[in-house]
């Protein structure tokens, strides 16, 4: 039901991806995403591909589950395939029509593109995918800490995050109500173009915003009630701790893009040996 | 523990410059004395000042004259202020807009955690809070799964982790079914008598205040009727005027001495009424 509706599509199992530090994920969905533009042969996509099979295998997450998220970007897969594949300039040319034409280049850009995106929405999934919202925003916090020298608000913003993820599943509930309530009174929310269904939301959207202004109200009122002043001497329930498997995380990762790194210079001489 | 002299409090209207442009009186010089340990209803219809008044003792609102003093310390002095909200804790209506935490237990901690109380004591006081109301085996879910009641309780759990001397419970069950009201009365009456918090109901249900220590009725933001839950059910005829529901078994025995019934006055429940009436057969 609409109750059960989790953000980030958070996927319970039990594995050491799950387990790791919410900051060691966020760094290592960061360095991959650097990887994957840092590399520029077949060897640094191949090493690319080997950590991903990895991280994949060791997530426990089916792989059916993690592909999901790629029908979202097929339509930008696609128009980012062809404009590569049709408009980079090269030396040798495949094809020609009209002012269209394939370069050895063009399909080395787009399928190299297309990896590249492809990998880095499995890569950001298996973060969301493996980690609780709110140890994404603990971990945030803790990682974006540094910046509130320069005056940026991390605490409240982080705070933000984990009320807004409270509030989702009750706004949702709320406006399935409010649906209801005035189909009951006659809305119609199914018929007509896209101008009259846009103007039909008007009644649903209108007492949703007066109800969550209400409910901020409160909400503000009862946290005052409970102390809260803002980020200054609170503690942690939950403090994050880096444990030993993190700190082999992070060798394994940073391991990992020396190696795509320095394969490109391997590759780059081995293309070289070749010419 | 508590006490007002001569609290009152408007509410203000600005217009757009920001000036007075009326003012409604909410509560009218209400004077009154709390005793720490005790079991307090203040009672009235909607409108009648019962909620403003709750308000002041969290330090919320502060008075527009008069003072209200919490366990010696005066509302109105902001360098208190944590101070007070932390000695007394206060319960709202709504149960899902007043849990933070998207974790049962998680919730419960955001209280000490705001008060900067070390990791292990947070936990120990988490699990002890959650025991005391009943709910500590649903720490691991998600508050949008509980019942009203449950939320409530949870809501409870919230304040007494911060370890106040005094819980203030604004009308905490106006939007529970019957069970829901029950359960977090109960948990209001143990806390009270087992942990000895001061607890503060505030509600219109006539029935929640019948196990009260002391009531106070409020009708247009005075204090109108004072004293025990007996002698307050007593004076049937002016809480209908006020538009306060007396319970049916109070009711029934006033309306059978009307009729000349020899039964006392401020009957409470189904099962004094019931034994009031035995006695009476076998007199007669």
């Amino acid at each position: 039901m609409i109750r059960d509706i989790t953000l980030g599509q958070y996927y319970p199992a039990k594995s050491i991806i799950h387990q790791l530090d919410p900051r060691v994920k966020l760094v290592t969905t960061m360095v991959y995403i650097v990887s994957l533009f840092v590399a520029k042969g077949i060897s640094g996509y191949l090493i690319a591909t080997l950590f991903l099979a990895m991280v994949v295998k060791m997530s426990k997450v089916p792989f059916g589950y993690i592909t999901k998220g790629l029908k979202a970007i097929i339509m930008i897969l696609l128009i980012t395939v062809v404009f590569n594949l049709f408009l980079v300039d090269g030396d040798i040319v495949l094809w020609r029509f009209g002012f269209l034409r394939i370069t050895d280049k063009g399909v080395r850009t787009a399928v190299f593109m297309a990896i590249r995106l492809i990998y880095l929405i499995i890569g950001s999934s298996i973060m969301t995918l493996t980690t609780t919202p709110n140890d994404l925003t603990d971990g945030l916090e803790k990682l974006l800490g540094p910046l509130k020298k320069i005056h940026v608000p991390v605490h409240e913003i982080a705070m933000m995050m984990s009320i807004a993820l409270r509030f989702i599943p009750i706004l949702l509930e709320e406006t399935d109500k409010i649906m209801k309530a005035q189909i009951a009174r006659g809305a119609d929310f199914e018929t007509g173009n896209l101008i009259q269904k846009a103007r039909a939301m008007v009644p649903l959207l209108v007492p949703l915003f007066i109800s969550a202004f209400r409910r901020a109200n409160d909400l503000a009122m009862a946290m005052e009630a409970r102390c809260y002043h803002g980020g200054d001497g609170r503690t942690k329930m939950k403090p994050l701790h880096y444990e030993s498997r993190d700190k082999t995380a992070y060798a394994v990762v940073w391991g990992y893009l020396l190696l795509v790194i320095a394969a490109n210079y391997v590759g780059g001489l081995y293309a070289i040996q070749l010419l | 523990m508590i006490r007002a002299k001569e609290l009152t409090f408007d509410y203000e209207r600005l217009d757009e410059e920001g000036n007075v442009e009326s003012k409604k009186r909410a509560v009218d010089h209400v004077n009154l004395h709390i005793r720490p340990g005790k079991f307090i209803a203040i009672l009235g219809h909607n409108g009648s000042g019962k909620s403003t008044l709750a308000k002041h003792i969290n330090a919320i609102l502060t008075p527009t004259e008069g003072t209200l003093w919490v366990d010696g310390m005066d509302t109105s002095e902001d360098d208190k202020l944590w101070k007070i909200r932390q000695d007394a804790g206060m319960v709202f209506q709504n149960p899902d807009n007043q849990i933070i935490g998207t974790v049962v237990e998680e919730d419960v901690g955001f209280g000490p955690e705001n008060l900067g109380v070390p990791t292990d004591e947070i936990w120990r006081r988490v699990e002890e809070s959650l025991s005391a109301v009943g709910m500590l085996k649903y720490r691991h879910h998600s508050p949008n799964k509980l019942s009203g009641g449950q939320k409530q309780r949870v809501a409870i759990a919230g304040v007494m982790a911060m370890h106040p001397r005094c819980i203030v419970l604004d009308e905490p069950t106006a939007m529970l079914d019957p069970n829901g009201r029950a359960s977090v009365i109960r948990t209001a009456r143990k806390l009270n008598q087992e942990e000895g918090i001061t607890i503060i109901l505030i509600t219109h249900y006539m029935e929640e205040v019948v196990e009260a220590d002391h009531v106070f009725v409020m009708d247009n933001g005075k204090v109108v009727m004072e004293g025990n839950p007996r002698e307050i059910f007593s004076r049937v005829e002016e809480l209908k005027r006020l538009r306060l529901d007396v319970p049916q078994a109070t009711l029934l025995a006033y309306e059978l001495k009307k009729k000349g019934f020899p039964l006392p006055d401020g009957i409470l429940n189904n099962e004094e009424l019931v034994e009031r009436l035995c006695q009476l057969k076998s007199k007669m």
